[in-house]
């Protein structure tokens, strides 16, 4: 055949193989959000989880996720910074620094149900946290290190080396160039990263069903006092998320009405996610049109 | 004079605040190397009490096709079996169809549509799985009920919902393979006067080739290890997989529905420990496939 034949037919084929793969993919997307955003209603946001009755909300579950993944940021985020640093200005190029770039590779490729069952192991039985938030925002934390530590590094990096010269070039140590210098150009990066990884975190459920717990005992949201079992604070309470109530109302199935229920909390879950997609873009675009005024 | 020369040799504030940074710093990676350490070993430790522990022989467990807990009867072939098939049959099924996507928005679309794809492709990757498994039970398992009779989960819903997860990472990372192909090379090509097909066939997808086959073993590595949305649509029914439409079990949804189920420490338990440990094994084999793989490239 002519090539030139050939040429027009592969465009053809290939242009409609990716036309219909991407309708479907975005006819489904459609679909979950069509299906759920009718019974998103301030009442079902508002409103506490039924356990055999109809009619139940998601309020603790949206808000568990929240606090699961700000706690999960408070350990994640100094602990992959520092990690970063090291990485991106102190590490000698040799076999040692090789191993610890590995064991970051290694951690990042573990499923993540695996990191919940090594969560269950060591803090819910071992270290006796119980079901809890905290054994929870721990599993997370394993999660979101190794990719939180690469996008902070690959921010860190992204500094010129000319800034670097120049901090040092006038007596500062490296430290000080580091915090005072890199780190402030390397911000919108490091913001945009966080952000995007909290997304992730934030629908994460394999790693939460062993540590985090999947009930929702009853807490009280006028109760500041952290150490106080029923305070909606208390880190040590255990704690369903949104993700896994989808899970949970599907495979368990106790209420009637599972579908409405899920399709709900769904659409929550993919707009939250979204939002935050949208904020570490919108984020990002700020920053850089400041920066480069 | 040995005063002066304390005075003088003494470490400044500067450079004392340099020694603690580079601590602290170098902490926090050791922290997270130690924690990798910590993981593999107690993963290891437990995975194995059950032929250490309970004396369960490791070539039953690996050929064994009889799961049976209650009854001592520990064959995990089955889920292995079925574990592979659904990250083959979802990757074999994603990897062309990722390719298609990428080359007509690559090679083919304007830049525009680029543009407003990127951050939809965005939102796909960072869909959470269990709606992936919700889509599933929803959508995927009643069509294929129709198409097919019988109950619907099984091996092919569970393809199917892997390859809906995997198909956005698959794609962008092989947009972004495509999209480093060095422009010269396309003008090289029309130059020597190549229709785009054969510019695309010839010049491209050959110097992308190592890109391409690290998204594909990347989205397989997730497909093996994705535990919820698989087990929402896979039946759960321990038994050697028949046929694609046969209710069956992976090691992770075997273990997300057995360990809440178990006592810790007995057999039974022990042996889903083994089945994390297979899982772990399996993540790190994926881990050096990809290293192989993209170490090629380079080269």
């Amino acid at each position: 055949m002519h090539p030139e034949k050939v040429d027009k037919l592969a465009t053809g084929i290939i242009l409609t193989l990716a036309g219909i793969v991407g309708l479907v993919i975005l006819s489904l997307l459609a679909y979950i959000l069509a299906t759920g955003i009718p019974h998103v209603s301030w009442d079902f946001l508002t409103s506490s989880a039924e356990s055999f009755r109809a009619g139940g909300g998601i309020r603790d579950q949206l808000f568990n996720s929240l606090y699961l993944v700000v706690l999960t940021m408070i350990v994640s985020v100094p602990l992959a910074l520092c990690a970063a640093i090291y990485l991106s200005e102190y590490a000698p190029d040799n076999r040692w620094t090789g191993l610890l770039r590995l064991a970051i590779e290694v951690l990042s490729s573990l499923p993540s149900v695996v990191v919940g069952l090594f969560g269950y192991l060591v803090f819910v039985l071992q270290f006796g946290m119980d079901f809890s938030l905290l054994a929870g925002a721990l599993a997370l934390t394993i999660l979101n290190l190794p990719i939180l530590t690469r996008s902070c590094e690959d921010a860190l990096r992204q500094v010129p080396y000319l800034q670097r010269q120049a901090g040092l070039g006038l007596g500062m140590s490296k430290w000080r160039v580091t915090t005072k210098i890199v780190l402030p150009a390397a911000l919108p990066g490091i913001i945009t990263g966080a952000i995007l990884s909290a997304g992730r975190i934030f629908g994460e459920a394999a790693a939460l069903i062993y540590t985090a717990g999947q009930s929702s005992p009853a807490i009280d949201y006028g109760d500041w006092n952290p150490f106080s079992p029923a305070s909606f604070l208390n880190p040590m309470r255990p704690a369903e998320t949104l993700a896994v109530h989808i899970w949970k109302v599907n495979s368990e199935g106790l209420v009637p009405d599972a579908r409405a229920v899920s399709n709900g909390s769904a659409a929550v879950l993919i707009i939250t996610i979204l939002l935050f997609n949208l904020v570490a873009r919108y984020l990002g675009y700020l920053i850089k049109k400041k920066l480069t005024k | 004079m040995d005063n002066l020369r304390k005075e003088l040799l003494r470490p400044s504030a500067e450079s004392k605040q340099e020694v603690s940074g580079k601590v602290v710093s170098y902490f926090a990676i050791l922290l997270i190397g130690g924690l990798v350490g910590t993981i593999l070993i107690f993963l290891t430790v437990k995975g194995i009490a059950l032929f250490t522990g309970n004396h369960f022989s490791l070539r039953e467990f690996l050929t064994g096709v009889n799961w049976q807990p209650g009854h001592h009867h520990f064959g995990a072939l089955p889920m292995i079996t079925t574990s592979f098939s659904v990250t083959v049959f979802s990757g074999l099924v994603a990897l062309p169809l990722a390719l298609v996507v990428a080359i007509a928005i690559t090679e083919m679309l304007p830049s525009r549509v680029y543009k407003f794809f990127q951050p939809v492709i965005e939102l796909l990757v960072g869909i959470p799985s269990v709606v992936y498994g919700y889509l599933g039970l929803t959508v995927i398992v009643p069509q294929l009920r129709q198409m097919f009779g019988g109950t619907g989960f099984g091996i092919l819903a569970a393809t199917c919902v892997l390859f809906l997860m995997i198909l956005p990472t698959m794609t962008s990372m092989t947009i972004d393979s495509l999209r480093a192909v060095p422009q010269s090379y396309r003008q090289a090509s029309t130059g020597l006067g190549a229709t785009r097909w054969q510019t695309i066939s010839r010049v491209i997808l050959p110097s992308a080739k190592s890109g391409i086959l690290t998204a594909m073993v990347f989205g397989m590595a997730r497909a093996f290890g994705e535990a919820l949305a698989v087990q929402m649509v896979i039946g759960n029914t321990t038994v050697m997989p028949k046929g694609v439409m046969e209710s069956a079990a992976t090691l992770t949804s075997v273990l997300t529905t057995g360990i809440g189920n178990t006592v810790m420490g007995t057999a039974a338990n022990n042996a889903l420990w083994s089945l994390a440990l297979i899982l772990l094994i399996m993540s790190l084999a994926f881990n050096l496939l990809i290293r192989l793989v993209s170490r090629k490239g380079v080269r």
